[in-house]
């Protein structure tokens, strides 16, 4: 309680130690599904050129990224929607 | 019955060869017929941490190209005399050697010694397949580092692909940057990894004295890294055998170390 409090005025920060658990968990993600960053990107900007033939989509607040579930890695996307597109807008 | 044991990690100077070493001779005290076979051919260290360095007449790349007998190429240890030392070549590079060579060798070697540790090179380039090839488990050393741990979930990834049992064992921990919150504890350590541990081991200075002295650690009544690499070989032996608080520097320690800098 006293702790959280500390946190939140800003008194007590994370540990390295706590960081770099955090670091090793992210990294060994990509690391153990064999993505790298830079594919992340590039699936991201493929994802984004075939929803955006339907719909109109926030670019800068879409996130993808690869999660660990219990034994399986999940590509987790959250896209927030504008708008749809209308029917005739859609090419194919 | 025998155990063949590689011991491996992913960075490199993380402590294989000092595990290796330490392991054998607390193997030897107990009693048991050990043999230790250096992989790491160009780069090899074993006999220096044995103090056996002078004693070499042939080595690992002599007898896999069959011009001695594996037990002409041995080295017996003068204290322990149930341990020996299969050198490798300090000339040849890790292409000398080739996994089926190595295979055949440790099982040819099986009838007699209860236990065959193998020290491989870090990482998973030439020489790593040679090393693991004829283990029937695997133990990965790494230290409380960002890095290490990261290189050490490379090498299981290996390794179990590979269908090895793995053991874990964490090398040069200080308790004090531990309960500072400065270096990674067991607890994410196990998180990560999620490996059976079989020991931890304290940063110690006494393991760079012994090293000096080619005489391992494990001996040493005194030393904070003895105690816990004694408890690798019963743990080994199969024992179950508690995990002992490591003591945070003391008081006095501490002002040492303040003076020190
Ligand atoms: N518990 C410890 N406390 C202090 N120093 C240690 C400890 N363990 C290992 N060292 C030191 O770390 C260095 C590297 O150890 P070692 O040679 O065993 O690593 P390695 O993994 O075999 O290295 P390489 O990958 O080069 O084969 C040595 O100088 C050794 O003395
Ligand atoms: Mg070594």
């Amino acid at each position: 309680m006293f702790d959280s409090l500390l946190k939140l005025f800003g008194g007590k920060s994370e540990s390295s130690s706590e960081k770099a658990h955090k670091r090793l968990k992210f990294v060994l993600i990509h690391d153990r599904a064999n993505v790298s960053p830079e594919v992340m990107e590039h699936i991201k900007n493929d994802i984004i050129k075939v929803i955006s033939n339907y719909m109109e989509i926030d670019k800068q607040a879409m996130e993808i990224s690869l999660e660990n579930d219990a034994d399986a890695v999940a590509l987790v996307a959250n896209i927030p929607v504008n708008r749809m597109r209308p029917v005739s807008g859609r090419k194919h | 019955m025998s155990e063949v044991i590689v011991i491996t990690s992913g960075k490199g100077g993380v402590g294989k060869t000092t595990t290796t070493a330490n392991l054998g001779v607390g193997l030897a005290i107990r009693g048991k017929k050990v043999v230790l076979i250096d992989t790491d051919t160009g780069l090899r260290n074993l006999d220096l941490l044995l103090g056996l360095e002078r004693r070499i007449v042939y080595t690992l790349v002599d007898v896999v190209q069959k011009r001695v007998n594996y037990g002409q190429a041995l080295v017996r240890h003068k204290k322990y005399t149930n341990l020996f030392l299969l050198p490798t070549s300090q000339v040849a590079d890790k292409t000398a050697i080739e996994p089926e060579q190595m295979l055949e060798l440790v099982e040819a070697m099986k009838s007699e010694f209860d236990y065959i540790l193998i020290d491989c090179p870090a990482g998973i380039e030439q020489g790593y397949e040679t090393a693991v090839i004829g283990a029937d488990w695997a133990i990965v050393v790494t230290n409380p580092e960002i890095s290490a741990v990261r290189d050490a979930d490379k090498i299981i990834g290996r390794l179990q692909a590979a269908n090895k049992e793995i053991k874990l064992i964490v090398n040069r921990i200080r308790p004090q940057m531990v309960k500072d919150g400065t270096m990674l504890d067991m607890t994410a350590i196990d998180d990560i990894l999620s490996l059976e541990c079989i020991g931890q081991v304290p940063d110690d200075d006494k393991v760079v004295d012994s090293a000096n002295r080619g005489v391992p650690v494990v001996e040493s009544k005194d030393s904070a890294a003895g105690d816990a690499y004694r408890d690798i070989v019963g743990r080994v032996c199969g024992e179950d055998i508690p995990f002992k608080e490591l003591a945070p520097e003391s008081f006095w320690q501490r002002l040492k170390h303040v003076f020190k800098r």
